[in-house]
């Protein structure tokens, strides 16, 4: 099966399922991961400051209470939401973050418990240093605790949607293509709207041999071949 | 087929299959069409799929398969889920569950008490033998608190409820905290696990040392009796959960190491979750029961070697039968 993608560069995981297909998973990076740690941190220690100007009027039994509380958001607040809200913390979720199995299933308890609790070794010496340092180690991303649990940190949503190309006519191309060449063709008309008009002709130009016109009218030509590639009526 | 005639074709099954995920998701899009019966879930996902391998062998364009793995991936996610535990599970676990897996590691379990007992025993003999080498340890404030806090005589006869309750918050942070650092320190190569059961023996080895030179002995261990049990054979199950993750590393055996890895810490967490229910109760006797004063020494003590017989038979015992 020809697979235009270098995969070797990208940050994607594949699996194969049960059902003999393979999925890609699409791991996130250190970045996003600790942005979205920053604001669970906001959100914990606002939660807990909260507390404890309500549990203080209450006397020594509120502190006793606020330190419980304190103790189950130091370390079962990511476990809660990551095993029953779809995966995700509120910082994970607002960044698109989703955690799940190396194989794609969903987190269950154990998985979470491991990883969440081995985070006491990742966070050493100082701000995530191994886990930073196992995660450029690790071909998926994984801190040590991840290693541990056999889970990945995945991008939740597809990216962005693109602008759809411009309808217009479809020609059939002056020589046959083979696949891959057709899959480079319909890229480029899909993708190209995301590019500046500039690079999308220079893009077109390095095709200025095979549709004999350069510039504008090169992009043009390539997506009208793409309409044609894709079954679109002439 | 050319793309667009494949995409025609399929695109009103693609939306119903979406809209039964938006739902099954709890998040169902306002205006989506009908979504699809649950009972046909299975064979519209095996159609998916289908479609999703003919989108990659022919090549169709990128935009087309995101959009069918993402639909796929949704699907997956939805078919292998884990099952949700009943509550059932969690007694079995302590019933049964957790004293198995603890006498299966037997070995390691005498390793962690004597790594905690050794140097508890020796930094006892030695602190008794010379009460000032407790001052390499402690700060002269921390001791000077020690005597008063197991002073015969204190003024205070009893503490209030809400102080005891302040000390539960207390020992349920910093202990259980203590439990889950000791099993995530193990990570490395069981450095970690050691390091925490050892400093552990230490510290309590010598602040008994020291309190038994000092003749404050009536107060210190009438106050200890009650929850040493659990909490030391907490800490050292915590202890047996580090250490497995640290043996894993270092001999993985004929698994390569991050599988090994995995098998540990999956046995590993098993044994934390059962420290940690050991570590609640230890708290709450703590704040309860060992520090009330009203209660007589000798039944303190009497409660301390029940507890010590309930945890023995307890590991050793419990789960031995099938049910």
């Amino acid at each position: 099966m020809p697979q235009p993608m270098p995969s070797l560069l990208d940050t994607v995981r594949r699996i194969e399922t049960p059902e003999g297909i393979e999925l890609s998973l699409r791991l996130a990076g250190p970045v996003p991961r600790a942005l979205a740690w920053v604001a669970d941190s906001l959100i914990r220690y606002g939660v807990l400051w909260g507390l404890l100007m309500v549990l203080a009027t209450l006397g020594g039994g509120g502190f006793g209470l606020w330190l419980i509380a304190l103790f189950l958001m130091e370390w079962l607040y990511p476990v809660l939401f990551e095993v029953y809200v779809d995966g995700a913390t509120p910082g994970k979720k607002a960044l698109g973050l989703k955690v799940v199995h190396a194989g794609g299933a969903p987190v269950d308890w154990p998985a979470a418990l491991i990883r969440n609790l081995l985070r006491a070794v990742d966070f050493l010496p100082a701000f995530y240093g191994f886990g930073l340092v196992a995660m450029t180690g690790s071909r998926d991303f994984q801190r040590l605790g991840d290693l541990a649990a056999g889970t990945v940190v995945i991008h939740r949503d597809p990216p962005a949607k693109i602008p759809p190309p411009p309808p217009g006519p479809a020609l059939p191309p002056p020589a046959p293509l083979d696949l891959v060449e057709q899959r480079l063709l319909l890229d480029f008309a899909e993708r190209g709207s995301a590019l500046n008009p500039a690079r999308q002709a220079e893009l077109a130009d390095l095709l200025a041999g095979f549709t004999g016109l350069r510039g504008q009218a090169g992009v043009e030509r390539l997506r009208a071949h793409a309409r044609w590639l894709a079954g679109e009526p002439p | 087929m050319k793309q667009r005639r494949f995409e025609n074709c399929h695109a009103e099954e693609w939306h119903a299959f979406a809209a039964r995920l938006d739902r099954l998701e709890r998040r169902p899009q306002p205006g989506a069409p009908g979504p699809l019966a649950v009972a046909e879930l299975p064979a519209a996902y095996r159609r998916l799929c289908q479609h999703l391998a003919i989108a990659r062998s022919r090549c169709y364009s990128d935009s087309l398969q995101a959009r069918l793995n993402q639909l796929a991936l949704r699907a997956h996610q939805q078919f292998y889920r884990p099952h949700p535990r009943r509550w059932q599970a969690v007694l079995d676990f302590l019933t049964a569950d957790f004293p198995r897996r603890v006498r299966a590691d037997a070995r390691l379990f005498w390793l962690c008490a004597a790594l905690l007992v050794l140097p508890l025993l020796g930094m006892a003999l030695a602190v008794y033998r010379a009460p000032e080498l407790i001052y390499s340890l402690l700060s002269p404030e921390s001791v000077a608190d020690l005597e008063t806090l197991y002073a015969p005589d204190r003024a205070a006869p009893d503490r209030a409820a809400s102080t005891d309750l302040a000390m539960f918050g207390y020992y349920i942070r910093n202990n259980i905290g203590i439990g889950f650092r000791t099993f995530a320190g193990g990570i490395l190569l069981g450095v970690g696990a050691a390091f925490m059961l050892v400093l552990n023996g230490v510290f309590i080895g010598a602040i008994s040392g020291y309190l038994t030179a000092r003749g404050l002995t009536e107060t210190f261990y009438a106050f200890v009796a009650g929850h040493g049990p659990f909490e030391l054979t907490g800490i050292v199950l915590a202890g047996v959960a580090g250490l497995k993750l640290g043996w894993a590393v270092v001999a993985p055996g004929r698994l390569d190491r991050a599988d090994a890895l995995r098998r540990a810490a999956a046995d590993g967490v098993r044994l934390i979750v059962g420290v940690a229910a050991l570590l609640v109760l230890a708290a709450f006797v703590e704040a309860f029961w060992s520090s009330n004063r009203a209660i007589p020494t000798t039944i303190k003590y009497a409660a301390g070697t029940a507890g010590w017989v309930l945890v023995a038979l307890y590991l050793s015992r419990a789960g031995r039968r099938a049910p």
